[in-house]
């Protein structure tokens, strides 16, 4: 690639004086790595906030067996997520999300041989890949889909919520969650939910439509007419970061 | 279009070895995960789950940003450049996390 031979200096010059690339990275690559990093940020941020807020809600004691939705205890997400498509009624404890991880695990080897092909100059590999990556993503975001779908709607039997109508509590039933009430457990429960894997989901929602454009360029031979295929390293970078920032959700939401 | 030009450029064979490698990572990956299932279903909550957890995250992280990103294989001050400022993530969380038990303790 045309960066790894910008690091030669000669001597007597200072690697910041110009005319190199300095950490051995295009300048589009380094931007990539720099707002990667202020994105890792922000889902932290999140995360973080989620980390606060559940540790000062009560903790479930019981046995898992045992477990109702209530708002007196943060829920234990195996209870939560254990619905799985045309599988209704039927108990599958993250298996769904499970299917999900693997979706985006899979989209994220393809996406690293679609960089492999373009070191190769290979048009037709990447283009493959690409679509595959694409295909992947697409699957990712029908599957939140359906998981969203299923939260809001909620189990068959409703928990009982009180809630704040006209100047009194009331407790009435409840099925789904929304931003306003919750049959799962605390409301802060559902608008973490709705914030971090949606946050997350239009991540992948936008890096679909990058690998798109990436896509269209190499099949029109953009890449090829420039002589390298190093928007699809970047692209490739971010695209990770979205998997990266999947597996970070998946265990501070689903599993812990 | 681009046909007319494609006699001139030159395909290379594809790097068997470094797809091997790649598809190697995916499947310790899998592995992983499929261990945290493991885990999932079989040890009580408590603080040990979270810290088996959390440290099989930070390996899959680690796989990720180092051999699909490519990050192991860049210059050491982009490693450390990225790397080190995630320092503040580490600290923010510990503080957050702490101050929240206290929350509880106060029972608002």
């Amino acid at each position: 690639m045309a960066h790894t031979s910008a690091t030669t200096v000669s001597p007597g010059r200072s690697v910041w004086d110009g005319g190199v690339s300095p950490m051995g990275a295009s300048y589009g690559k380094l931007m990539m790595w720099f707002f990667l990093l202020s994105d890792a940020f922000t889902f932290s941020a999140l995360l973080i906030t989620y980390g606060l807020v559940r540790s000062a809600h009560q903790a479930y004691t019981g046995t898992v067996e045992a477990f109702t939705f209530s708002t007196e205890y943060w829920p234990i997400p195996e209870k939560v997520f254990e619905a799985v498509p045309f599988l209704h009624g039927i108990e599958l404890p993250l298996v769904f999300v499970g299917i999900m991880t693997f979706i985006l695990i899979m989209s994220s080897v393809t996406m690293v041989l679609a960089v492999e092909a373009g070191h190769r100059m290979d048009r037709k590999a990447v283009e493959k890949w690409m679509l595959w990556t694409i295909l992947g993503g697409i699957t990712f975001l029908a599957c939140q889909a359906w998981e969203w779908t299923h939260f809001i709607v909620g189990t068959d039997t409703p928990t009982l919520v009180k809630d704040f109508v006209n100047g009194q509590w009331v407790t009435k039933e409840v099925t789904g969650a929304s931003l306003a009430i919750n049959q799962y457990g605390p409301q802060d429960f559902a608008d973490f939910f709705f914030f971090i894997t949606g946050f997350h989901g239009f991540h992948v929602f936008s890096g679909v439509m990058f690998n798109f454009l990436i896509y269209y360029n190499t099949f029109t031979g953009v890449y090829e007419r420039r002589g390298h295929y190093e928007m699809v390293e970047k692209v490739g970078l971010y695209w990770h970061f979205v998997d990266l920032v999947w597996v970070f959700v998946f265990t501070f939401f689903y599993l812990v | 279009m681009a046909h007319s030009e494609e006699s001139q450029v030159t395909v290379l064979p594809p790097d068997k070895e470094k797809i091997k490698k790649l598809w190697t990572v995916a499947g310790i990956l899998g592995a992983i995960t499929a261990v945290e299932f493991v885990v999932a279903f079989t040890m009580g909550h408590g603080s040990l789950k979270t810290a088996i957890f959390v440290a099989l995250t930070i390996v899959k992280a680690a796989y990720i940003v180092g051999e699909f990103m490519h990050l192991r294989y860049e210059v050491k001050v982009l490693l450390w450049s990225i790397l080190i400022p995630m320092i503040f993530i580490v600290w923010m969380l510990v503080a957050f996390v702490y101050e929240g038990m206290k929350f509880s303790e106060i029972n608002f």
